[in-house]
């Protein structure tokens, strides 16, 4: 692994020259980025997949240019020209010689293409789980994504966090893929190629990011229809963040004795056949968790930014942000929904 | 005949009433066994139903415009990119080629009709109602939001959201039973084009003095019955899942999805061949005619689409690489895709070859072929970075896939269809088609289809999903999704203008005459339009080009010919 990684940084540096001279790529920045872009890698499978992509675009472009350079030559030489249309022109039927040459020096490129490819499939596929990996059940959901933390006791929704992956103290996550009903994938561009979740056929992936950051993804895989609006954030935390954020998550609600008018419609309403709020007894498993609600940056799957007035308005009708989200609009009244909103808000 | 009912303008004859003729007209349609009228039935239904998968992709492109657009909702959105997939590939791809297998076989081998002219009308006329019952769903559909649901579940249909439990209702089963009829219309299509090329050759015509289009449909047509099968069994046994309690594909009671994904790319992969075969066919009759030179290589193009047909069904899983095979499989699945590469270069090889030392005359039906050669070699080029797996775990189910296959549907299928139209309507209506509209044409698709889908490649890479109905604003692809939509409505101007050529030069067009484009082949030794019988007398061959041979009498081709 260590090798592939030296080995892929030297073939990027040849690439960028190489990118920047078609003009294709926008900044090859290190770190998190808005656009999602797999030409900006930040984890070593999505770097390994970088160096290969540029060493197959310049196999390709080699070819692109002799095979298009010899077509516009054919088109402008031979085009006919003045009225000589009468004669044709002499008649050839074929050449051994050249359709054998053309048909080994293609035969060569792909024997090539093909070890240096299963070379980076064996490499990233088969790459051994280190002990120190940090292992996460990631299970899809119409239209969200459940973290689960078996080790760390901790289930979350659609914010991923992990630490920081240092050469020194290498802390890969290891994903394992569920899926609670329909077919999904898991793709965040800058962190590594995606992996379907399928029901009944458990996946694997892995990450291992070296810049802290928010790195964006969503389900690659069309899952019905709010399949635009499941969105991936991942958080890669430092060292200490992350340390701090499972602290945090691992404890269970506070009691809050201003939202109990709240806390008193969310228990008596059906809000918890569908959520989780540990500590409490809303146990629903159907919908995202919501211990740690205030600790997310988005609701509904990154479909709204985790504001009050977002909230109040997902709880009246997710089908504001959402329509098509399994969520009812639970007919609620503007009181019932300002307490929810109150207890809610306590959940952080 | 049931084709001698058009009133003959000036006969003495008495003629029936208008109404009446119209009536005797349009029955002469409807219960026509001729291969030429069901050629041109064929081909008419599918550019109508391009019109209308068109339309509906113009409509997508305005919801994606701009990003979290209310142009279209979620459901109807789905709906069309699903309805789009499936009417392209289904209603304009398969039963174009079959309309020109139909109008061209019999033709060029010297023939008077298909094999089997019953089993022909069958063929289309399932084919046709199949269309019909998919479009029906746009009204009488029950699904997940109500009536006039069309089916949303993508037109790859990964089970299990085709289950009932997450498609409730009946739009999926109209997408079910709509391909179960279209396949065996398409089914009955291939083997009367097998039994044509193989048993009503005219004499002299042996199978490798056949025209290269005639070989690609026999290949095409066996490919056909490799990949429909399986595509019906899948439907066969979704339907059981659905009403009879069957768990193929039911996750929750234990069924495979993934199982699914096999049945459908075993069909679904070969199908892209399927449709690219007939564009080579083309490409192999356009070419030489507008060089004035013979095919370069004439058995290695045989041997190359033969080849090509038999890797094309080891390939399939390479639309599998994200769900988790091992990577011994997705090695394999590596190399059987990159190998598609060499017979395919071989052609392209080959027809610049063709066109090298020859007098390339740039009529519209050679822009179109022409471009088609620049943009399969793109098409082939990506198809290639698709192969590499690993690459492939970024690029799958992103807009880099969609330029991809589009570049192959589009940029070479359609842009083959179009050299077709323009080379093959002077001998199916006698006219010729409009020259000037058929530039406008060819420049304005031309221009608009790399506004969009060159510009697809790039949105791709920076990360944007298909099948999504909108995006967030802050991912860096509006000015991209902005370009792609421009380059759509440019794209639906210049297939108005060849709208618009095809009924103005049906009226006004030049008058063709027999072999305007001064071709070989046997069809165009026969008048435009050429009679119901075809060829008054049975034409004996002793070339690939016998027209050639008839032209250059000193010089014909069966001397130089291996």
């Amino acid at each position: 692994m260590q090798q592939g990684r030296s080995h892929s940084s030297s073939r990027s540096r040849l690439c960028t020259v190489f990118m920047f001279t078609i003009g294709a790529v926008p900044a090859l920045a290190e770190g998190p980025q808005a656009t999602p872009s797999i030409f900006a890698p930040a984890s070593t499978p999505a770097h390994e997949i970088y160096g290969l992509s540029i060493f197959v675009l310049l196999i390709t472009g080699s070819i692109f240019a002799v095979v298009a350079g010899l077509l516009t030559y054919v088109i402008i030489r031979f085009r006919a020209r003045g009225p000589d249309a009468e004669h044709e022109p002499p008649q050839i039927y074929g050449s051994t010689q050249v359709e054998l040459a053309w048909t080994v020096i293609p035969v060569l490129i792909v024997v090539v293409l093909f070890l240096t490819t299963a070379r980076i499939i064996f490499a990233i596929q088969d790459a051994p789980e280190p002990k120190s990996a940090l292992e996460v059940t990631v299970i899809g959901h119409q239209f969200w994504w459940e973290f689960r933390y078996p080790k760390l006791n901790i289930v979350t929704a659609n914010e991923l966090h992990i630490p920081a992956s240092t050469r020194d103290a290498p802390q890969p996550a290891y994903l394992h893929l569920l899926s609670a009903d329909v077919d999904h994938s898991f793709w965040v561009p800058q962190l590594a190629g995606k992996t379907d979740l399928i029901p009944n056929h458990p996946n694997d992936m892995w990450l291992d990011p070296r810049q802290p950051g928010l790195y964006l993804g969503q389900c690659a895989q069309f899952c019905g229809i709010e399949h635009a609006k499941m969105l991936i954030r991942v958080y890669v935390d430092t060292p200490q963040q992350f340390k701090a954020w499972v602290k945090n998550q691992q404890q269970i609600g506070v009691e809050d004795s201003a939202a109990a008018a709240g806390r008193q419609v969310f228990e008596t309403q059906a809000c918890v056949n569908c959520h989780t709020v540990v500590g409490t007894p809303a146990h629903g498993t159907f919908g995202p968790d919501l211990t740690h609600l205030m600790s997310r940056a988005t609701i509904g799957a990154g479909a709204a930014a985790n504001t009050p007035e977002n909230l109040r308005a997902w709880i009246h009708d997710p089908g504001t942000f959402k329509p098509g989200a399994l969520m009812p609009a639970m007919q609620l009244t503007d009181q019932q929904v300002d307490e929810i909103l109150a207890y809610l808000s306590t959940l952080h | 005949m049931a084709d001698q009912t058009l009133p003959i303008p000036g006969s003495l004859r008495a003629t029936p009433s208008r109404g009446a003729a119209l009536l005797e007209w349009l029955h002469g349609w409807v219960v026509t066994v001729d291969h030429k009228k069901l050629g041109i039935l064929y081909v008419v239904y599918a550019i109508f139903f391009l019109l209308v998968a068109g339309a509906e992709a113009l409509a997508m492109r305005i919801q994606l415009a701009v990003p979290h657009n209310h142009f279209l909702g979620p459901e109807t959105y789905n709906e069309f990119f699903t309805m789009h997939g499936t009417t392209m590939v289904f209603l304009v791809g398969m039963p174009i080629l079959f309309g020109f297998a139909n109008y061209l076989v019999p033709l060029m081998v010297g023939a008077r009709d298909m094999a089997f002219p019953r089993l022909n009308a069958f063929s289309f006329w399932l084919t046709a109602f199949g269309g019909l019952l998919l479009y029906f769903s746009f009204v009488g559909g029950f699904g997940l939001y109500g009536m006039g649901a069309a089916p949303d579940v993508s037109w790859w249909a990964y089970a299990p959201l085709t289950a009932k439990a997450f498609s409730p209702g009946h739009n999926t089963d109209y997408w079910a039973l709509s391909l179960i009829v279209m396949g065996f219309g398409t089914l009955g299509a291939a083997i009367n084009t097998l039994a044509t090329a193989f048993s009503m050759r005219c004499r002299g015509m042996t199978l490798f003095r056949m025209p290269l289009f005639v070989w690609l449909m026999v290949v095409t047509s066996g490919l056909t019955l490799i990949t429909i099968t399986p595509l019906t069994a899948a439907q066969i046994m979704l339907t059981i899942d659905r009403y009879l309690g069957g768990h193929f594909f039911d996750t929750q009671a234990g069924g495979s999805a993934t199982v699914w994904m096999h049945f459908f790319w075993i069909f679904g992969h070969p199908e892209v061949y399927v449709l690219i075969l007939p564009a080579f066919g083309i490409a192999s009759e356009v070419i030489p005619v507008f060089s004035r030179k013979a095919i370069f290589g004439y058995p290695v193009m045989v041997a190359a689409s033969v080849g090509i047909a038999f890797v094309s069904v080891t390939v399939w899983a390479h639309h599998m690489f994200t769900i988790g095979m091992t990577s011994v499989s997705n090695s394999f699945f590596v190399l059987s895709t990159m190998m598609v590469g060499i017979p395919t270069g071989i052609k392209i090889f080959n027809w610049i070859a063709t066109m090298w030392g020859g007098k390339i005359r740039f009529a519209t039906p050679m822009l179109f072929a022409t471009a088609f050669l620049f943009q399969f070699l793109i098409a082939g080029l990506t198809g290639i970075m698709l192969s590499v797996a690993p690459w492939d775990w970024q690029l799958h189910n992103s807009y880099f896939v969609i330029a991809h296959f589009h570049y192959t549907l589009t940029g070479s299928f359609v842009f083959c269809i179009f050299a077709a139209i323009y080379y093959w309507y002077p001998k199916a209506t006698g006219r010729m088609l409009s020259e000037r509209l058929g530039k406008w044409h060819f420049w304005l698709f031309l221009i608009g289809f790399h506004i969009t889908f060159d510009t697809m490649h790039f949105v791709g890479i920076l990360g944007m999903p298909r099948s999504i109905y909108t995006y967030e604003a802050d991912r860096g692809w509006n000015t991209l999704n902005m370009i792609i939509s421009a380059g759509g409505l440019v794209q639906g101007i210049a297939v108005l203008v060849f709208a618009w050529n095809l009924i103005h030069s049906y009226l006004h067009g030049k008058v063709a005459g027999n072999d305007p484009w001064d071709a070989w082949t046997l069809e165009w030794s026969t008048p435009s339009p050429p009679p119901v019988y075809n060829f008054a007398a049975d034409p004996v061959v002793r070339s690939r080009r016998p027209l050639w041979d008839i032209k250059h009498p000193n010089d014909p081709d069966w001397k130089y010919e291996q």
